[in-house]
């Protein structure tokens, strides 16, 4: 009836996991109670759960983001600390079995449900914004994208109180990750959890390859659009590249796990290696996926907070594409020892090398965007320069590991895992939280407080390195990833700071959330009234912060590079808005409940699947079909907004807007 | 900057007001880009522009995944593992009429959005049922051989050559059975509400859809069986 399913599927006598989950669940009965009790429903639903708002699916994924990171962080202290306690006679607090499912955890929820959601949250939010339209291409789609990601990390989580999860890693290499070595429920956990997740993400690609390619406000040429939304348009394309293969890939072991096919196996005819380089030809554009946007994030903080347009904006267009195309070209670098032979490790060797060319190209940029620039040290400047110098380190420890030779000997090593922190965090991590400093005010209406901001920035960059560079040492020492137990007593000192630096970086987190509340408690005084915060550039600025649910009340008419900058500009000199627009009704998406209802299927199926319930599975994929026709049958797709709703905000928008030009001219700053 | 004149024929005018951006049938010279194509400075794209080119993005993708699992096979191919080797599992007979029929299935296909164009509903549910019937025959034909090769002891689990045989043969049947399932919702949905603009999108989306998984038949047909049949 069940399948594999049983009461022994609840870890009762393992206490970490177990205590966990009950304060999870706690913490979880807590706020439905919370929002049951306040009569919540009705608006989550409405404004939220069925919304098909851009903005909306923006901020939901960006907060799907953040509490996975906070999950990720956790594994993270349990894994520094273990190793930093099981050295010599001591086997630490962690078990083998567990200590392997927590690292295979914290790199599948860091990647796939901290960093993509956090990515693709920043991607929803501004890229209609800056590209002066209304929505994104498939609106409803969209919704789908956010809820099906959701229920990948619902799934991964799950597993920490049902059943197990994988301990192979958080890309599960065969043979070890086929039923003959891994006959538990863990790797098919992973194995559902990121499918769901992933066919979500690949909507999302194809959803803006179309919205960038596709609806640009007239004027917005290609050579016009801000550099984030190009950032966002390389890694859609390597979405829609890259992540059907991580869906084959997927799909041919999850038939070598169910049915005993010969995908992977290391018997009658399997081939093992085949895996490493389909997964590695989605694993690596995958990080550029992630870092790419990030980029554009940067770009974007660099040349507002100096004043200046981006520097060498052309050439940053092109190394973006550049990086874009060589991505697809790399992924053998990681498995150099595979024993291509010389030929094949060279030319890999040297593709990898060239990829750095255009990350070059990109810090020169950036570089001289600042020089001559009147630059403000504010808190997301702070993480744009600590960006440059740790990324720049993670970039040569990137060009050594790109030698073969030199990969050789630290293959598999803590230099690796050093390695590939010092980008990931130093290039996508600090450009999020750079993000969220620059884009609370426009999402939310307030800045955050700067003080904290500022510790946080201080003790996250301080901890990070403190962490992270005696990996480095242990690396060359010859220490390998992923042990539970240390047997050299001489890694000890090494393994005391790392653990010491997480605990750094935990007083940054801390200091994160501090800096939220205490801004949430003096909103009013933190209170963006103007739309334009930073003295920013591009078009999202030219909105009210929040912008209203139809974004621009009059799409807007592009008329040079630096969109929303020309627009102030020639405000600035003719010392008033121009006149009223002709404001017209609106046509808008109507909500669905087609994307909730699609997570509910999924997560019904990818559980069953899990567990080998079949008729509940069959069940669910009945269900997601019936849904599809009534979704399909639906009269209704838009709604209009009425002239006076429009007119209304957009007035409100326009006085805020000439009461700052009549502040700047009693102050004497117009020209 | 459509400014020219409208034809005279009343078909042709209702033709080009239900696509005002005339596609496919612009001049292939113009030097501007014209408004609602999404091309160039001009703003949005027309919803009808949208629909299709995101799921030309779809099908870019579906044909990556294909990619790999034709990837799988070309490694695999001589993996046979003591089993059987290609070219004895292989009836090009059956797979003539296998591909016969869905070669077919693409013509009757086009005839129907011809009839939908024309906007004929009798026609067109005519066509789309061929055109189902055409799938039937097709994905039946397919089951047969794997049933016939299952009977023989000839099984995904038995080498690594068959299991990627099986699955690469296997997805695009699994993709040609859900291409009919959504036939039969398109034909339903064109009956009961018409010819209305955002169904007649989706006819144009399932006609891609199912050319594309000819195309990628085509390439089976090469690689799989003619290739597998010879050497």
């Amino acid at each position: 009836m069940f399948g594999k399913l049983s009461w022994s599927a609840i870890p009762i006598d393992q206490p970490i996991p177990l205590i966990t989950s009950i304060v999870l669940l706690l913490v979880i009965a807590g706020v439905l109670a919370l929002v049951t009790a306040k009569g919540w429903w009705p608006y989550l639903w409405h404004e939220w759960i069925t919304s098909v708002d851009h903005k909306r699916i923006g901020i939901m994924y960006c907060l799907l983001g953040v509490v996975m990171l906070i999950r990720g962080f956790a594994d993270a202290i349990m894994m520094r600390t273990q190793q930093a306690v099981a050295i010599g006679g001591s086997q630490g607090y962690l078990p083998p079995e567990h200590y392997n499912q927590i690292f295979s955890a914290h790199g599948t929820i860091m990647i796939f449900f901290g960093a993509m959601p956090l990515v693709i949250g920043f991607m929803n939010y501004l890229v209609p914004l800056q590209l002066g339209v209304r929505d994104v291409a498939f609106p409803t789609f969209n919704s789908v994208s956010f809820w099906l990601t959701a229920t990948g990390a619902l799934l991964v989580n799950v597993s920490l109180f049902v059943g197990e999860f994988a301990r192979t890693g958080w890309l599960p290499y065969p043979p070890l990750s086929e039923t003959a070595y891994s006959p538990g429920v863990g790797v098919d956990y992973y194995l559902w959890a990121v499918q769901i997740s992933g066919i979500g993400t690949l909507i999302t690609g194809i959803n803006f390859v179309t919205t960038v390619l596709k609806m640009r406000c007239p004027g917005m040429s290609y050579m016009r659009m801000p550099m984030f939304t190009w950032t966002a348009l390389a890694s859609s394309l390597l979405i829609v590249a890259a992540f059907p293969i991580l869906t084959a890939t997927l799909a041919m072991l999850s038939l070598d796990r169910f049915f005993g096919w010969h995908y992977f196996t290391n018997t009658a005819g399997g081939n093992p290696m085949m895996f490493m380089n389909l997964i590695w030809a989605w694993g690596h554009p995958e990080v550029y996926i992630l870092v790419l946007p990030a980029f554009g994030i940067f770009s974007e903080i660099f040349s507002t907070f100096s004043g200046k347009p981006l520097f060498g904006y052309r050439s940053m267009v092109a190394a973006t594409l550049f990086i874009c195309v060589v991505a697809m070209m790399t992924w053998l670098h990681h498995f150099f020892t595979m024993g291509s032979g010389p030929a094949v490790n060279t030319a890999f060797g040297i593709s990898t090398s060239v990829i750095a060319v255009g990350t070059g190209v990109k810090i020169y940029n950036w570089i001289f965007t600042m020089y001559g620039g009147r630059v403000r040290m504010t808190v997301p400047m702070l993480w744009s320069m600590g960006f440059i110098f740790t990324f720049v380190i993670g970039g040569m420890t990137g060009v050594m590991l790109a030698v073969p030779p030199a990969d050789f000997l630290v293959h598999n090593s803590m230099f690796l895992v050093a390695h590939f922190h010092n980008v990931i965090v130093g290039g996508v991590v600090f450009a999020l939280f750079a993000g969220l400093d620059f884009w609370f005010p426009k999402a939310f209406g307030f800045r955050l407080h700067e003080g904290w901001g500022k510790a946080s920035f201080w003790f996250a960059f301080l901890g990070f390195w403190i962490t992270f560079a005696p990996l480095y040492v242990l690396g060359f020492e010859g220490m390998t990833r992923r042990l539970q137990h240390v047997n050299q007593p001489e890694w000890a000192p090494m393994l005391y700071l790392s653990a010491a630096g997480v605990g750094v970086l935990a007083i940054g987190v801390v200091c994160q959330v501090v800096m939220l509340v205490v801004s949430i408690r003096q909103r009013e005084r933190l209170r963006d009234t103007t739309g334009d915060p930073w003295d920013g550039r591009s078009l999202e600025w030219a909105t009210p912060s929040p912008p209203p649910f139809f974004n621009f009340a009059v799409t807007p008419n592009v008329e040079g590079e630096e969109a929303y900058w020309g627009i102030k500009l020639k405000a600035i000199e003719s010392q008033g808005l121009g006149p009223e627009p002709q404001y017209r009704p609106i046509e808008m998406p109507v909500h669905s409940p087609v994307g909730f209802y699609t997570a509910v299927f999924a997560a019904i199926t990818g559980f069953s699947l899990i567990w080998k319930i079949w008729w509940l599975a069959g069940l669910g994929l009945v269900a997601a079909f019936a849904g599809f026709v009534i979704f399909a049958w639906r009269d209704i797709h838009e709604f209009h907004v009425p002239v006076e709703q429009v007119a209304e905000a957009d007035r409100a928008r326009r006085a805020a807007r000439e009461a700052l030009l009549a502040r700047l001219a009693r102050e004497g700053a117009l020209p | 900057m459509t400014d020219a004149p409208l034809p005279a024929a009343r078909e042709t005018i209702r033709r080009v007001r239900e696509d005002p951006h005339r596609l496919g049938h612009r001049d292939l010279h113009a030097r501007e880009a014209i408004a609602g194509t999404g091309h160039g400075a001009t703003g949005p794209a027309h919803k009808r522009v949208l629909v299709g080119y995101g799921f030309w993005i779809f099908l870019l993708s579906d044909i990556v995944m294909f990619a790999c699992f034709f990837a799988a096979f070309a490694v695999q191919r001589g993996a046979t593992a003591g089993g059987p080797a290609l070219r004895e599992i292989i009836d090009v007979h059956r797979v003539a009429w296998e591909t016969a029929a869905l070669l077919l299935s693409s013509y009757t296909c086009g005839l129907s959005f011809a009839a939908t164009n024309a906007r004929k509903l009798v026609a067109t549910q005519a066509f789309l049922l061929i055109t189902g019937l055409l799938g039937l025959v097709f994905v039946g034909l397919e089951l047969s051989e794997f049933i016939d090769l299952a009977g023989r002891g000839f099984v995904p689990q038995r080498s690594g050559m068959l299991t990627a045989f099986f699955g690469l043969v296997g997805l695009h049947g699994l993709h040609v059975t859900l291409a009919g399932l959504w036939l039969l919702t398109m034909m339903a949905q064109v009956q009961v509400k018409g010819f209305r603009p955002e169904i007649v999108h989706r006819l144009i989306c399932f006609n891609l859809f199912w050319h594309a998984l000819d195309i990628v038949w085509i390439g089976i047909f090469t690689i799989v069986y003619l290739l597998g049949a010879a050497t």
